[in-house]
């Protein structure tokens, strides 16, 4: 086994033993992408300073002060800011913008001597469910290149698949975290809304936005939750509650846990049907396991998705006003002020970022914001409200597909409609602000992998890692 | 529901978005038909409901209004990533027209 397909638990065991160093560990990472980055397109930047990290990490394991993720090697969604390192949200409006702080989960994580290697390809601004919406190019699958990686975390979710790092960190508004694990056969935690700090995040919809990992296996993902998550003072919505010592969740016995199967999700019109029978079959293993299948309905899902692309545009809309060309990223030169704004924008942002702008905005002008923005926030209640009665009264978690399909052909879903329309089963959890992970099912006939969707009340990524771990492990 | 190109170039104004003809022809198609998908929430009674603004339940999360100095290094940094600049000042187009 080369040192890049290790896992976090694997790698942090051989540096301990002192089988292989940080810096070779994160050389095998370097490797892999300088030979796989022109085909997959998962890196934006490499960090030039990788190796002297490595170096550093390499010291502290020495002087014994060891954590599991001193040395490990991982990347970072490039709309997460780090310190010292081009961070462009996938947008050539900031394309020389170079950070001076870094994101707390970040920082958590460099703290304990975590190696990052480079910034990863997304939809710019996280606006997508295909990574086809970057300003540096599509992001193309390990496992079919002919497919998309999904989004807009897919440059996370194929770096990991395709072994360029050991880890991801990436960032999940409406599914940017699970689907693009999903399509590419990885895990990936979307937290609670609130367990992990926003600060340093480019922000998308204030309202939903988490930070997660994308991961080779659940273990990983457990370990990584116990450093990010927690309070921070820079970010007003992170919740007081304490961190779980997640990782002592993943071998508790998972036997009399309900398990609740929404027929919104199941009886889906567009569902594949390879992805169906695979997460049937699932649903039987856990049966197998001793859980207890229950049918349940979440009434309001058909909702989600108007409702999740009035609130995002909208909050977006905002969000990007921020950036117009004056205090930093690329200024377009012009004669009068608004144009310097207007012009900035129209050059440094793609498409669906505008289209974004153009959505939100307008439903949020005179005489539209009662019938868009204020009917979607009262719709998102009902939505919320599903599962805190499913929650409170029949299960302890729900089970879904994560997405209806496989990975589909890049340029397949060149209408923007279908393309929102892919986030069905990621968007209604969101918007609840409960935690979601994604992990690998099986694969289709033609080899393309389908992930599996375990979804729990508010704050209980335990539980959800615990079934997660007790699924893929065995 | 038909959204016009007046009502883009009207919201593109808005939002400091110079388009092109051939955008703004585009968006009017592509915001009518998402537009027209958004009415599904027109169906939904919501008599009574309350607006979920928030989902932690968090509330008056206060901090002390405190000045805080910045690391001379972090403040470097800033201005060399302004994109016009007089000295350590950021340089940007005059605001008003008649001065």
């Amino acid at each position: 086994m080369r040192l890049n397909e290790l896992t976090i638990a694997q790698a942090a065991a051989g540096l301990k033993k002192r089988e292989f160093s940080s810096v070779e560990l994160t050389h095998s990472c370097l490797d892999r992408i300088d030979a796989r980055n022109e085909s997959i397109h998962a890196f934006i930047s490499v960090n030039e300073s990788a190796i002297d990290s490595a170096k550093a990490a390499d010291e502290m394991l020495k002087g014994g002060n060891v954590h599991p993720l001193t040395g490990i090697p991982f990347g970072v969604k490039d709309a997460i800011c780090t310190k010292d390192t081009r961070s462009t949200g996938a947008a050539t409006i900031l394309d020389n913008y170079v950070p001076p702080f870094d994101a707390t989960v970040i920082r958590r994580l460099r703290d304990r001597g975590a190696v990052i290697v480079g910034k990863q390809n997304c939809d710019a601004f996280g606006h997508g469910a295909s990574n086809e919406n970057s300003m540096y190019g599509a992001v193309h699958n390990p496992h079919n290149e002919k497919k998309v990686a999904g989004g807009s975390s897919g440059g996370s979710a194929a770096a990991v698949a395709d072994n360029q790092c050991i880890f991801s960190i990436a960032e999940d508004t409406g599914g940017s975290i699970r689907q693009p694990a999903s399509l590419c056969g990885v895990v990936g935690l979307r937290p609670s809304y609130g367990r992990n700090s926003r600060y340093g995040i480019m922000p998308m919809a204030s309202s939903l936005d988490t930070v997660g990992p994308i991961t080779k296996t659940v273990e990983d993902a457990a370990l990584l939750m116990e450093v990010m998550a927690g309070q921070d003072l820079k970010d007003a919505t992170t919740v007081p509650d304490s961190v779980d010592e997640y990782s002592k969740f993943l071998d508790r016995p998972i036997q009399g846990m309900r398990v609740g199967v929404p027929k919104e999700y199941f009886e889906h019109h567009g569902i594949d049907s390879e992805v169906l029978t695979c997460i049937r079959t699932q649903l039987k293993r856990l049966q197998e396991m001793g859980c207890e299948l229950v049918d349940i309905s979440l009434a309001h899902t058909k909702y989600a998705i108007p409702v999740y692309y009035i609130i995002v545009p909208s909050e977006d809309s905002s969000n990007l006003a921020r950036l117009d060309g004056i205090r930093y990223g690329v200024r377009a030169e012009a004669d009068s002020l608004y144009d310097v704004y207007a012009l900035s924008r129209a050059h440094g942002f793609p498409s669906e970022v505008k289209r974004r702008i153009m959505i939100g905005t307008y439903a949020l002008s005179a005489g539209y914001f009662d019938a868009y923005y204020r009917k979607a926030q009262r719709v998102r209640t009902l939505i919320k409200q599903d599962f805190e009665t499913v929650f409170e009264n029949q299960v302890d978690i729900v089970v879904t597909p994560t997405s209806p399909f496989p990975a589909f052909d890049l340029g397949a879903k060149a209408d923007p409609l279908s393309m929102y329309l892919a986030d069905v089963f990621v968007s209604p959890a969101s918007l609840a602000g409960v935690p979601a992970l994604s992990v690998p099912a099986g694969t289709t006939t033609d080899g393309l992998p389908i992930g599996l969707q375990i979804i729990g009340p508010r704050l209980s990524e335990g539980i959800i890692l615990n079934v997660g771990h007790q699924l893929t492990a065995n | 529901m038909s959204i016009q190109n007046k009502d883009i170039e009207h919201v593109a104004k808005l939002a400091r978005l110079s388009l092109s003809e051939e955008e703004v022809k585009m968006y009017a198609e592509q915001l009518s038909v998402i537009f027209e998908y958004m009415d599904l929430l027109k169906t939904v009674d919501t008599d009574g409901v309350a607006e979920t603004c928030q989902v932690t339940g968090l509330e008056d999360v206060f901090r002390f209004d405190t000045q805080e100095p910045c690391d001379p290094e972090v403040r470097a940094k800033l201005i060399a990533g302004f994109p016009d600049r007089s000295g350590n000042l950021l340089k940007v187009k005059a605001v008003f027209d008649d001065v």
